[in-house]
């Protein structure tokens, strides 16, 4: 468990780091970056994994697996999306050259 | 096993924040994504290591399905059609994150107040984003387009925002968690987000969309609390606030506060579109354009997502590779909400392999429209409308667009004689320097590949 101050300390800190990292991006990356971001709150299927480990009653149980499917479907797909992307601007490069 | 743990979570979270540090410059984007999926990787495997599971095989089931379906439709999605996949998988978390929190509030065992109320306010937020996304998914798919607006909608959707947020004070002030109040509580939440995005035209879709991404990131982080999980936090506030600064960019650049585009939406369309316009739109063929052209000094193009509809980035590439080689200065110019995101066009023209030297944003290439011989706009119009400039009264004055007018010729490639997403009339179309080249944008461009190669 994170004491509440320390907690506190890490919102804080990321909040800053979010904010310096996109203040540099071109407008050209805006939407893979967009979709990047929208992978890396995929993160919530720890979250769900978690929660659904310690589910007792059948309702939980229930409502957990929505949680980790839906949970897997933001993460493997905004991986899938992301790359798809990206992926462009490799191929555009090499074109370039 | 615990410290295991607890340094696989540290590890991801360093993992994504270097990731996306990548993905903002353009050589190293395509590593960021790799680093963030290896930290997502390492994330979910030590979980499975969690003390005191169980339920593997649901979880395993779960996340094939979930997992499988992404992948089949993350691969199958057209390009132009990434922004309400975005939409989508980032309604996804958004319920996961709802998920987390009602089985917590099931299992009723919160240590403190505090993780009580950030598992409510992380429900609240995350039962927003799932069900708000899930709308703007279905008017980007087209399933919804007209925004939906009644009288005294505002306060209607205050009101309901209001009762949602008491209901969740009361289960906090409470401390008893009765199984109705629950359920009250979460059906509030959806229907409030579907109410938020309800009215909200399709022009604004992109900035209410980059907003959910950052409440997704928000909820997360709060779940993250109540489960003691560092990387949730770390990773969802990250997200929650790059997100918030993204959807404050986009609005920017469509010169909308991010207030109007939530409470307000473009006016009444039906009134706005009536500004009439002096002048007629004149036609013209392909092959005078073609010849246009050929002989121009200095050509600019300007795409919009009409062009990525017809599918005519391919064509659009083949014609700025030709008239390149026949020593014409060929650039493109992409506004900031070109297609329906910042971002989204110069990703469609990477598809086509447009190098990206060739892409200028509207400050670069707003100053060279006087010098320019011919400025090409295919599938684009809100962002070249000049009334942004000129009447104070259009629904998208002050608006930044790109100035093609003031190119001696401009060339209008358009389906037919209708309006823009936003249903303003068009003043470029009726300008003097303005030829309208009418008929299917890849067809057409056909027809100037064509008409130039003649030329020869």
């Amino acid at each position: 468990m994170i004491a509440g101050m320390t907690a506190l300390y890490i919102f804080m800190l990321a909040a800053f780091t979010g904010y310096e990292i996109i203040s540099r991006v071109p407008v050209i990356l805006h939407t893979p970056l967009m979709s990047g971001s929208n992978f890396v709150h995929g993160i919530v299927l720890v979250g769900a994994m978690v929660a659904t480990g310690h589910a007792h009653t059948p309702l939980e149980q229930v409502i957990g697996f929505l949680g980790v499917m839906l949970a897997a479907g933001n993460a493997v797909g905004g991986y899938v999306v992301t790359e798809r992307m990206l992926d462009m601007f490799k191929s555009s490069k090499k074109g370039a050259k | 096993m615990d410290n295991v743990i607890q340094i696989s979570y540290f590890a991801s979270a360093v993992l994504f924040i270097l990731g996306l540090k990548r993905m903002s410059s353009p050589v190293t984007a395509r590593g960021g994504i790799l680093w963030a999926g290896a930290g997502m990787l390492v994330a979910t495997l030590i979980t499975f290591f969690h003390p005191g599971m169980q339920n593997y095989l649901l979880m395993t089931v779960a996340i094939a399905l979930g997992g499988g379906l992404a992948l089949w439709s993350g691969k199958r999605v057209a390009m132009t059609d990434m922004p309400q996949m975005i939409a989508l998988y980032n309604g996804m978390g958004g319920g996961a994150a709802g998920a987390i929190a009602a089985v917590e509030l099931l299992r009723g065992e919160f240590p403190s107040t505090t993780f009580l109320t950030l598992a409510i306010a992380g429900a609240l937020i995350g039962s927003v984003s799932f069900s708000g996304s899930l709308i703007a998914f279905a008017k980007l798919q087209g399933w919804a387009r007209k925004p939906l607006r009644f009288p005294g909608q505002q306060v209607f959707n205050l009101a309901l925002l209001a009762a949602t947020a008491g209901i969740g004070a009361w289960l906090v002030i409470q401390g008893e968690l009765a199984g109705g109040l629950v359920l009250l509580f979460f059906v509030l939440a959806l229907a409030y987000g579907v109410m938020m995005a309800l009215p909200i035209g399709g022009a604004d879709m992109p900035v209410v969309i980059s907003l959910f991404n950052a409440l997704t990131g928000l909820a997360v982080a709060f779940e993250g609390f109540v489960l003691g999980n560092a990387a949730m936090i770390i990773a969802g506030t990250v997200v929650g606030s790059a997100g918030t600064l993204l959807t404050q960019l986009m609005a920017k650049a469509m010169n909308r506060s991010i207030g109007s585009v939530l409470f307000s939406a473009f006016g009444n369309i039906e009134e706005s579109a009536g500004g009439e316009v002096a002048g007629s739109m004149k036609p013209i063929d392909a092959t005078d354009v073609g010849v246009m052209m050929a002989y121009a000094e200095r050509v600019v193009i300007v795409p919009g997502y009409g062009m990525a509809v017809a599918q005519a980035q391919h064509k659009i590439q083949e014609l700025a590779d030709m008239l390149t080689k026949r020593g014409v200065d060929v650039k493109f110019a992409i506004h900031p909400v070109a297609g329906r995101m910042p971002g989204h066009m110069n990703v469609l023209l990477a598809e086509a392999n447009v190098p990206y030297e060739l892409l200028y944003d509207l400050d670069e290439i707003n100053p060279a429209f006087p010098k320019t011989d011919v400025a090409l706009v295919i599938g684009a119009n809100d962002v070249v409308n000049p009334v942004a400039r000129t009447n104070p009264d259009s629904p998208i004055y002050g608006m930044p667009i790109l100035n093609v007018d003031q190119a001696k010729n401009v060339i209008v490639i358009k389906r037919g004689q209708g309006k823009g997403f936003s249903g303003v009339e068009n003043a470029l179309f009726y300008a003097d320097n303005a030829r309208m080249l009418y008929g299917d944008g890849q067809a057409m461009v056909g027809e100037l590949i064509q008409a130039i190669k003649e030329v020869q």
